[in-house]
């Protein structure tokens, strides 16, 4: 049997809203279906499940309100009767807290009565008043141990509101406001949290360094020659694939911090759109080392509409391992972006525009793109963030092997 | 089709991209992606949309004959006759 929890959709998320099961208890379950619909800051998100089985039990009604990490559904595996988390769940599901305590939070603390913890782990755990009811156990059998409740000690001294007037804000509006906030306001505050988390947690290094964008351009330029209106790709295309093949070469960026550098087998590029009404939206795209140019094209092409109407799928938005953020034409020369916690990198694309450029001994006039990155140096220094940046203006001189 | 229906899509495709926005107040010289703030990636729909309704092929060397309504409709207006 399988917990199916509340997934955690960016480290701005603490709750959501279960709109509709799509879904009903019997229902046979492939990885990927979508089994909800779930409200949150960032719209409407479509949630997939990672495993596969028969729905057994759903345990929170359509239109209830639950913070992150709480069991949603049960689902038979055909494993037995023992419960285990999903594996598609976020590494780090924050301590559940209970936000609107209802009869469903009722039963899940009755049906977790008899908890196994660690002798040691409930001794620590009561002289600092942790509810041992809302944590999860990572030891045998889901047995609570130690590492656990210093876990939620930690949490709960970096989840603790700091005087901050940005946190006070943030907190006041949250219950009464909720019914007349617009998306827009919400996604407003989704940033906020996020980007004051950053940069209150994460000390950041930037680096910079221009690269020559002629070759990539006049590639992109004969390429587009051969394809239709409909498939033909913008140079953020080719930026994408050579990020995704630099974070291939250089894989301490391509990771997420949380009790140390955690590196993530999958590249997937989480990719700034900005919103007309204000406000970001981070959709990943999935896989990015294993996707052609074209196809990155294709999924910006789905990905963007859906992003600008809040139409996203939960992977798209919890499994992020690196960001992209592009100015595209007309815009600033440089950005300097903040780290989406809790990964370690983010590279910033300013406007391709035309240069003063030298090389070998000659000057040229050139398009050329101010590249930086923002680097968590917690999990990383200089020296990995300068091979990062030349790894890929390798690849931008080279874009027939893109 | 004659210039007033051409106009009349292409305020209309542009109004689809930014809805906000009012593109019939647009100046004949004046940019239309600054003035109606479209980004690269809204920019290339707008051009794939043209193509598609007016069924015309805009080749990506002409980008630049789209930037203010004066020369895109008369970019267009070409096009479509031929």
């Amino acid at each position: 049997m399988i917990k199916f929890l509340m997934p955690n959709l960016g480290a701005d998320m603490e709750d959501g809203v279960l709109v509709e099961w799509r879904k009903q208890p019997g229902d046979f379950l492939q990885k990927g279906d979508i089994i909800a619909d779930i409200d949150t800051q960032k719209g409407l998100i479509e949630i997939e499940v990672f495993d596969e089985g028969v729905l057994e039990k759903i345990l929170v009604k359509e239109g209830q309100k639950v913070p992150v990490g709480s069991v949603l559904a049960l689902i038979n595996d055909g494993k037995g009767e023992e419960i285990r988390e999903s594996s598609g769940d976020n590494p780090t599901p924050e301590v559940p807290k209970i936000l609107e305590p209802q009869e469903q939070a009722k039963t899940k603390s009755t049906e977790e009565h008899r908890i196994k913890i660690s002798p040691l782990a409930r001794k620590i755990a009561e002289s600092n008043g942790i509810d041992l009811t809302l944590l999860k156990g990572t030891g045998p059998e889901g047995s609570i141990v130690k590492e656990d409740v210093e876990k939620a000690i930690s949490e709960r001294i970096a989840n603790k509101p700091v005087p901050q007037p940005e946190e006070k804000t943030k907190e006041a509006p949250e219950e009464s406001v909720n019914v007349s906030r617009t998306t827009s306001d919400s996604i407003r505050m989704a940033v906020a949290a996020a980007m004051s988390k950053s940069n209150r947690e994460i000390p950041h290094y930037f680096l910079e360094k221009r690269m020559d964008m002629s070759k990539a351009l006049e590639w992109m330029k004969e390429s587009n020659k051969t394809r239709p209106v409909q498939k033909r790709i913008l140079p953020v295309a080719m930026l994408i694939k050579a990020v995704a093949k630099a974070l291939d070469e250089v894989p301490d960026l391509n990771a997420t911090w949380e009790n140390g550098l955690q590196r993530k087998n999958e590249i997937n590029i989480g990719f700034v759109v900005s919103l007309r009404s204000g406000g970001i939206m981070v959709p990943a795209i999935l896989q990015a080392d294993s996707k052609t140019v074209e196809e990155i094209m294709e999924t910006l092409n789905d990905l963007i509409p859906r992003a600008r109407a809040f139409k996203l799928r939960s992977s798209e938005l919890s499994q992020s391992t690196f960001t992209i953020t592009s100015i595209g034409e007309g815009g600033a020369d440089k950005v300097f972006g903040l780290i989406y916690p809790p990964q370690v990198g983010i590279v910033g694309f300013g406007e391709i525009s035309e240069q003063p450029f030298a090389e070998e001994g000659m000057l040229g006039i050139r398009p050329v793109v101010d590249v930086t990155l923002s680097a968590d140096h917690r999990a990383t220094d200089g020296l990995i963030g300068s091979r990062f940046l030349a790894a890929l203006n390798k690849h931008l001189q080279n874009p027939e092997s893109l | 089709m004659n210039e007033e229906e051409i106009k009349k899509t292409v305020f209309q495709l542009l109004k689809n991209i930014a809805p906000e926005t009012d593109p019939s107040l647009l100046m004949p010289e004046e940019n239309i992606r600054e003035a109606l703030n479209i980004d690269s990636f809204d920019a290339l729909q707008f051009i794939v949309s043209l193509c598609e309704k007016l069924k015309v092929d805009i080749p990506e060397e002409d980008y630049g004959k789209t930037s203010n309504l004066k020369s895109l409709i008369g970019y267009l207006i070409q096009k479509t006759k031929g």
